[in-house]
């Protein structure tokens, strides 16, 4: 559910109506996840439950648990950048593979997250013999999932926009498919691909603290982890442990933006298109320090050195070798094979999904299924109205003072990066000590990680206000709701759709995590789609959480198309003066 | 132009098509024969969107012509080979390139070794200029030091040709005057390692300066119009007066052609395309023809160099004058018509009048969309419907153009309204 890389990256976007492509691609993925997790699921039989390593409460053992939680973070990002080049290069490429991989991209993005994991635990436990790669696996698949979709959507999109001369130029100078890959698509994709990357790892940290703790039917997995460690301090019910989890995360993720991101975006900045030098260059301490330490400095140059020898080297292989799409004429013979086996694909799993909700489910299981989701949907909407409402004044008055702006930025990204599910017990133990009602008070947890995406998007636009417009309504002295409504709302309201768009699909995300909660052996259940997922996963019923997931991610995509995407197209036509 | 002695490549026949978007075919350029031999300059001279730069892409083998070949050391050319570089109106360097690394990336498909690659890649910086900047990115360099990286990127693989897109366009006036002078230099002094050179370009006196001859394109599609040798020895100087009688010429050649086109087109009816000329610029066109020293009649080059407008800009001002009857292009020359003169001594209302009247009489569009209008219960008639109805006609950029000027005429003429939001014409009521 990571939402479109075109929109975080600020890019156009050409809206789409919904089209069968949507509709077969989401019978594709829930009838392929289904197999798969049926498939194993009798695959393996007898889990041990013995081996488990033990999870202590000791503060002294989070920065081994953090280590390895980061461990896992990091094997996602390459495993999602492997997929990023392979994937998103191939749907650039190749006309009859983009009519595929594209709508496929599309509603795997819609997917829950955490719906995937229902799936895929048994599947990567079964993978392995040695167990506990096996599980480790499975925690790295759900972040790989929260990131990689979006990562080759942006690559995608990228190679889809590279400048006309670059490529007549690269095409006239002869460069070999691998020289093109290195030389233009890769470095003209880099900052969109970092940037997505980032926006994606803010919602790792949340996937993975979820993930480390597994109980889908009778298989209950604690990973060494931060997240398998909250989940025990909830157990024994040990607000001191939960607390110490807090601090050991806010570290890491400090650590982890210093050392891997902030490099990460000061080199990017070197693949900016524009060609105008930038005001603010992006610096990083890390980079300084290579830069600065010849030791490090030289070992930095020969690896440099050595990746410019293999872009250069005149490899050519399929699929890097091919131009872009669209500029052959297509054989008509191969189309009709082509289109053929894609509808047989579709045809036939439709068919395995008809056949198996036949025997297992039944219409008011459906009922039931789309009842809470209105109940869910209700909740994100509230949310993001009051969320609205409360930062986009906030994030205004901090846009405006540049000073401030620059102090607050990285707070609310940092914010927005923090799992909120370490949050969650001090909420449950609120909820129970005043005994609220766990209906409305447990919604607001949905969008306690989501709502920093609204406020340092308006932030951004409020900082891009150009100056003349502002000292032209103070000129001719517009105040009040209508220096809102004339002047600022419009000026702010591409960047807070762009903002609402990421809130809303991470509220859709945590509500599989926060609509259920439990606190020792109290357990709070404030009912709606995410809680029904919750609950068929703790069953182990695979028909109704795939019932749950197939729900949930119509929703999405129906909000984002007959909602978002519109408003989108709006604020772009609106606010542009050319 | 067939197959002569020292020819480096030869056009023959080239006839490019593309699909509208009704799926007919438009034809962009017919019959191109052009051959280019050792040792000289051409240029290749022609208005905007009349298909110089495709030619340029199919000599370079970037595109393929849907008929005709180019035949390139007695072989078709069909892609992009190592004899014919390029150096682009936007320069296209890579921007996470140093100048080195990009003028070495012109020489990866030649597989030299890299001490030799290196080597040459040096070479080509000294001569055109640039040492001192190897290790700069192009972002930190001027538009003239980066056109210099994409002249040393094209040199550098020693080409037999060298093609240039508007090499100079997209530079301000002295930047460009500097590196036209020292690309002249060289090309003098035999130090470019190039044989010959295609130069495409839409200003009149950058070709008659650099080229050793010039073919100049019509307009929709693009045939050859006339070949003019230029011979004058270099350097050259814009005061001579065989200087001033070849821009003459060209621009006397390119009016004919524009006169003839736009006779052709206003028989047409709503195919005629309208040029891309704001009501502003043609009013302020009208006051200065109209004032001394013009008093009425100006000749197009003495015009443009005092308004220090290229064709691009001018030759669209002039159609749209010629096509509402304001002023007359003929002979290199545009002279205001009786109404063109009555126009620059009237007040605001009295034009907006005058432009009315003309818009209903010489622009059958404008007569069809009231016409529409008027029929319609409601009044008003949404956009599409004349987009629809002139693609039949037109490609659709250019349907696109003359819709946008239909518009804008339109609302200075209080002829009609036009509602961006819902995308609708609709008709005003007028005080008289």
């Amino acid at each position: 559910m990571e939402q479109h890389a075109e929109l975080l990256r600020g890019g156009v976007w050409h809206p789409r109506t919904p089209n069968w492509r949507d509709l077969a691609a989401l019978v594709l993925i829930v009838a392929i996840i289904l197999l798969i997790g049926s498939g194993a699921r009798q695959m393996l039989a007898p889990i041990p439950a013995a081996q488990q390593p033990e999870i202590s409460l000791s503060p002294a053992v989070l920065p081994n648990y953090a280590l390895r939680t980061t461990m896992r973070m990091l094997a996602a990002l390459v495993a999602s950048l492997l997929f990023t080049f392979t994937y998103g290069t191939l749907a650039a490429k190749s006309r009859r593979a983009e009519i595929v991989l594209i709508p496929l991209l599309d509603v795997l993005q819609s997917v829950p997250v955490l719906g995937y994991l229902s799936f895929t635990a048994v599947f990567f436990v079964s993978l392995s013999p040695n167990r506990a790669l096996g599980v480790e696996l499975a925690a790295i698949f759900a972040i790989f999932t929260s990131q990689a979709w979006n990562m080759a959507f942006s690559f995608f999109q990228s190679l889809r926009t590279i400048p006309y001369d670059l490529d007549e130029a690269s095409r006239g100078f002869r460069f070999s498919g691998w020289q093109r890959f290195w030389r233009l698509e890769v470095p003209f994709a880099m900052p969109g691909l970092v940037w997505n990357t980032m926006m994606s790892m803010s919602g790792g940290w949340f996937f993975v603290v979820a993930s480390e703790a597994i109980a889908v039917g009778d298989l209950h997995i604690a990973l060494p982890g931060i997240g398998s460690y909250v989940a025990r301090a909830i157990e024994a019910r040990d607000l001191g442990a939960v607390g110490w989890a807090i601090l050991a995360m806010t570290v890491t993720i400090f650590i982890y933006d210093q050392l891997l991101f902030r490099p990460l975006v000061a080199w990017a900045d070197k693949f900016r298109y524009e060609q105008t030098a930038a005001t603010v260059v992006p610096r990083s301490w890390i980079i300084d320090l290579f830069q600065r330490t010849s030791v490090l400095r030289t070992a930095g140059e020969s690896i440099g050195a050595a990746t410019q020898a293999v872009a250069r080297a005149r490899f050519s292989t399929w699929p890097f070798a091919r131009p872009l799409a669209g500029r052959r004429i297509p054989s008509r013979l191969f189309d009709v094979v082509w289109y053929g086996l894609v509808l047989i694909a579709i045809v036939y799993l439709g068919w395995v999904l008809v056949r198996f909700a036949g025997n297992e489910l039944s219409f008011p299981d459906l009922l039931d299924a789309v009842r809470n989701g209105g109940i869910t949907l209700l909740r994100v909407a509230v949310l993001i109205v009051i969320a609205t409402i409360i930062w986009v004044p906030i994030g205004v008055a901090v846009g405006l003072r540049p000073r401030l702006a620059e102090k607050v930025q990285p707070i609310a990204q940092f914010l927005a990066a923090f799992p909120a599910n370490l949050l969650f017990p001090l909420a449950v133990y609120l909820i129970v000590r005043f005994h609220l009602s766990p209906v409305i008070w447990l919604s607001p947890l949905m969008i306690l990680g989501t709502q920093w995406y609204i406020l340092f998007n308006v932030i951004a636009g409020a900082t891009a206000f150009p100056t003349d417009f502002r000292e032209a309504a103070n000129t001719f002295r517009i105040h009040g709701w209508r220096w809102w409504r004339d002047v600022m709302l419009p000026g702010i309201f591409p960047y807070f759709v762009t903002g609402a768009i990421t809130a809303s699909g991470g509220a859709w995300n945590a509500s599989i995590l926060s609509e259920v909660v439990s606190w020792g052996s109290t357990k709070l259940n404030g009912g709606g789609l995410g809680a029904y997922i919750a609950q068929m996963t703790e069953a182990g019923d695979y028909p109704r959480i795939a019932l749950g997931i197939a729900v949930m991610s119509v929703l999405v995509v129906a909000t984002n198309r007959l909602l978002w995407r519109p408003l989108y197209a709006y604020a772009e036509r609106r606010t542009r003066l050319d | 132009m067939t197959d002569e002695i020292g020819a480096i490549i030869d056009l023959r026949k080239i006839c490019m098509t593309f699909p509208k978007s009704s799926g007919e075919p438009l034809l962009v350029l017919d019959d191109i024969n052009i051959s280019i031999r050792a040792d000289e300059i051409l240029g290749l001279l022609g208005r905007s969107g009349s298909g110089k730069s495709t030619l340029l892409r199919i000599a370079a083998g970037l595109i393929r012509p849907t008929s005709g070949e180019v035949v390139y050391r007695g072989t078709p050319l069909t892609k992009p080979v190592e004899g014919i570089s390029v150096v682009f109106q936007t320069f296209a360097l890579f921007p996470w390139l140093t100048v080195l690394e990009n003028v070495e990336a012109g020489l990866d498909a030649l597989g030299l070794p890299r001490d030799q690659a290196r080597q040459r890649a040096q070479d080509a910086i000294d001569l055109i200029g640039l040492d001192g900047f190897q290790s700069a990115y192009p972002r930190e360099l001027s538009g003239g030091m980066r056109q210099r990286v994409g002249f040393a990127r094209a040199t550098a693989t020693r080409p037999d040709l060298l093609l240039m897109d508007e090499p100079f366009s997209a530079l301000d006036v002295l930047t460009a005057e500097t590196l036209r002078t020292d690309f002249l230099d060289l090309w003098v002094e035999h130090q470019l390692p190039t044989k010959s050179v295609l130069m495409v370009t839409h200003n009149i006196e950058e070709a008659v300066l650099m080229c050793d001859r010039l073919v100049i394109l019509s307009s929709n599609p693009a045939r050859i119009a006339a070949e003019i040798p230029v011979t004058m020895p270099r350097p050259r100087s814009r005061l001579d007066e065989e200087f001033e009688n070849i821009v003459n010429n060209v621009y006397s050649v390119l009016t004919a052609r524009t006169i003839a086109s736009l006779g052709a087109l206003k028989q047409a009816g709503l195919a005629q395309p309208l040029p891309r000329a704001s009501v502003s610029r043609m009013s302020g066109l009208i006051e200065i023809l109209a004032a001394a020293p013009f008093g009425g009649k100006a000749e197009l080059d003495v015009l443009a160099s005092s308004l220090s407008l290229d064709v691009n800009d001018l030759f669209p001002i002039a159609e749209g004058l010629h096509i509402l009857e304001f002023a007359e292009l003929k002979d290199g020359a545009l002279k205001l018509t009786t109404a063109g003169n009555v126009f620059a001594r009237s007040n605001m209302d009295e034009r907006k009048r005058l432009f009315r009247e003309h818009l209903l009489r010489f622009v059958p569009l404008a007569a069809h969309i009231c016409r529409i209008l008027q029929e319609r219960a409601a009044r008003t008639a949404p956009r599409t419907r004349f987009e629809v109805e002139l693609e039949d006609h037109l490609a659709r950029h250019e349907a696109e153009k003359t819709l946008q000027a239909i518009t804008a005429w339109g609302r200075y003429a209080e002829l009609f309204a036009y509602d961006d939001k819902t995308r609708r014409f609709s008709t005003i009521a007028r005080a008289e």
